[in-house]
């Protein structure tokens, strides 16, 4: 049994377990160090997925390959983002406590399972150490109403999203008689008709994804509980759960389900449709920008699964890329929505920003790059997540997705530069307070990756395909 | 003399599921409610899942099974603790109270 591949989950268990000890202990508050101590583990576990080998584990019920590599980099690069993001605002809202950092701990287990799993039964517990930890987490600031609101939808449409995949999971392991990837890719793969019982049993399996990454018509938690989470809880549900979610719904369409694509790919289709147009059309008329930005992710899934609809090759690496690019996009907006506080107040409406162009030259720049990069405007990163998965669209014939995507990305414009605008043109509303360290490294990292994405763009290009390679091999 | 078999097994299990679905969405009085049919949706799926795994003569649907309730069991924790938090800021758990978020 070769149980190193999964080293770095049992590091980040393990670290998990003795900081949970390590922060009870003491009399005073454990926050911070708990913080660097996660911080220290996600690193650690960073370099290790990157030094794991390919193969297989646990009787083929856990596989590592460069696409779970892949994957899981952006993870734990998001979630160390989120834990950074939070560590300041969490003390001035008055509710630092130590289990914060270990439940984005425990998720990121969660997901590193996820897009390692090759077993219908692994998927499921990683999806579901995801969402328990998530449940938790969006209602976080536990005497605030909206936020318990939040943790409140979250858990009931996730839960349900849970009972719809072990549904199609129960149908797929009926009809193909295994719950593992590469025994159901075979049951599928039969030349004498696929059975009506797998079909469902994918359909009801897409369903409960789709509730994860937030895909029309599965989307209508998504506004509330962005809205009603603390902003930092929301930087990191936007950014590593959407990327694992996104992953995993590559993994299981590409492999098990490859010689399904006809049915899938129509699903995929419409999804993609519908979460663009939805994305770009209902945020147009949203104040606060959280909420904004929840429409803004719709959207940009939208894109995301139009790659994923072409299930070529290219348009895998262009979901993968989108995935990377947006990630990052997302923590450089989320690091200027966690310093919008005056007087120690935090501010989530659109008009909160005004001014910000003279009282805080800097952080009105890498918000434009950030706006301009959502918007698709070369040669920001943005732009060229978009190209790739247009490029494959187009390549394939795939006309009405390319051309919604496009007029669709024109819609998203407007309100993304409203923002600029407001930032730059309006009266000033009054300086923000004085913002932590750890957020201007977030807004800084992601805004000089941003902009200088266009030089070198092939590493990241070459990685995202080799992963998609992994995929078909 | 009717044998029951794997189809009759997976109608009980159909009919319960879209019952839970059903409980989850028409249900305008409690959150409770709700709970209870997030269960019933994992006891559906456990039922097909013994009964796939009774007729393939293969024991892994009675390993996830097991799975599901343990895992259930903390979704159940967790649902009941955010229930709880939530009524202590609201003093309510009616479903239709649930909606300050919206927009």
């Amino acid at each position: 049994m070769n149980w190193t591949l999964a080293l770095p989950e049992i590091l980040l268990a393990v670290s998990g377990l003795v900081l949970l000890l390590a922060g009870v202990i003491p009399k005073r508050d454990t926050t911070f160090p708990i913080t660097m101590g996660t911080l220290g583990a996600l690193l650690v576990a960073a370099v290790l997925v990157m030094a794991t080998p390919d193969g297989q584990a646990f009787g083929n019920q856990f596989v590592s390959d460069s696409f779970s590599r892949f994957a899981k980099v952006l993870i734990l690069l998001g979630a160390a983002s989120g834990l950074m993001l939070a560590l300041d605002w969490n003390v001035r809202q008055g509710i630092a406590r130590f289990e914060f950092p270990i439940l984005v701990l425990f998720s990121t287990i969660g997901m590193l399972v996820m897009v390692s799993a090759s077993d219908l039964i692994t998927l499921y517990l990683g999806l579901e150490l995801l969402s328990l930890s998530l449940y938790v987490i969006a209602a976080f600031d536990r005497d605030n109403a909206r936020s318990a609101e939040a943790g409140l939808k979250y858990f009931v449409l996730g839960a349900l999203a849970s009972g719809l995949y072990l549904y199609g999971a129960s149908l797929t392991y009926g009809f193909s008689g295994s719950t593992n990837f590469a025994a159901v890719a075979s049951a599928v793969s039969t030349t004498e008709g696929i059975s009506l019982g797998l079909i469902v049993g994918v359909t009801f399996v897409i369903a409960a994804l789709a509730f994860k990454i937030s895909a029309v018509p599965f989307h209508m938690w998504t506004p509330d509980v962005y809205e009603g989470a603390p902003t930092p809880v929301t930087a990191f549900f936007a950014s590593a759960p959407k990327v694992a979610a996104v992953s995993l719904l590559v993994r299981v369409l590409a492999d098990p389900f490859a010689d399904l694509a006809e049915q899938w790919q129509g699903v995929i289709w419409l999804a993609s449709l519908g979460s663009m147009l939805l994305g770009s059309f209902a945020a147009i008329r949203q104040q606060n920008i959280k909420r904004l930005m929840a429409y803004s992710s719709i959207g940009h899934i939208g894109y995301a699964l139009m790659g994923l609809a072409v299930a070529t090759d290219v348009g895998l690496r262009g979901v993968m890329l989108y995935m990377a690019i947006y990630l990052v996009m997302n923590a450089g907006v989320f690091a200027v929505l966690v310093s919008m506080r005056r007087q120690g107040k935090s501010l989530e409406r659109v008009e909160d920003l005004a001014g910000l162009g003279r009282t805080d030259p800097g952080m009105a720049a890498a918000m434009t790059v950030f706006m301009f990069s959502m918007a698709g405007i070369p040669p920001l990163a943005g732009f060229f997540s978009k190209l790739y998965v247009f490029l494959a669209a187009v390549q394939e014939g795939f006309w009405v997705l390319a051309t919604v995507g496009v007029l669709t990305s024109v819609v998203g414009a407007y309100y993304y530069l409203r923002i600029i605008k407001v930032m730059y043109f309006d009266n000033p509303a009054g300086a923000l307070d004085q913002r932590p360290a750890a957020v201007s490294m977030v807004l800084a990292g992601a805004g000089l990756f941003n902009v200088l994405f266009f030089l070198f763009p092939a590493p990241i290009v070459a990685a995202a395909a080799a992963a998609v390679a992994a995929l078909a091999g | 003399m009717l044998t029951i078999g794997l189809s009759h097994y997976l109608t009980v299990g159909a009919i319960l599921f879209v019952l839970g679905i059903f409980g989850i969405f028409l249900n305008r009085k409690n959150i409770i409610v709700i709970l209870m049919s997030i269960e019933l949706i994992l006891l559906s799926v456990n039922l097909n899942l013994v009964a796939f795994s009774s007729t393939l003569g293969d024991l892994t649907g009675q390993i996830f099974a097991m799975f599901i309730l343990t895992v259930a069991a903390a979704e159940a924790a967790i649902g009941l603790a955010v229930v709880v938090i939530y009524f202590r800021n609201r003093g309510s758990i009616e479903v239709e109270d649930v909606s300050t978020l919206k927009g």
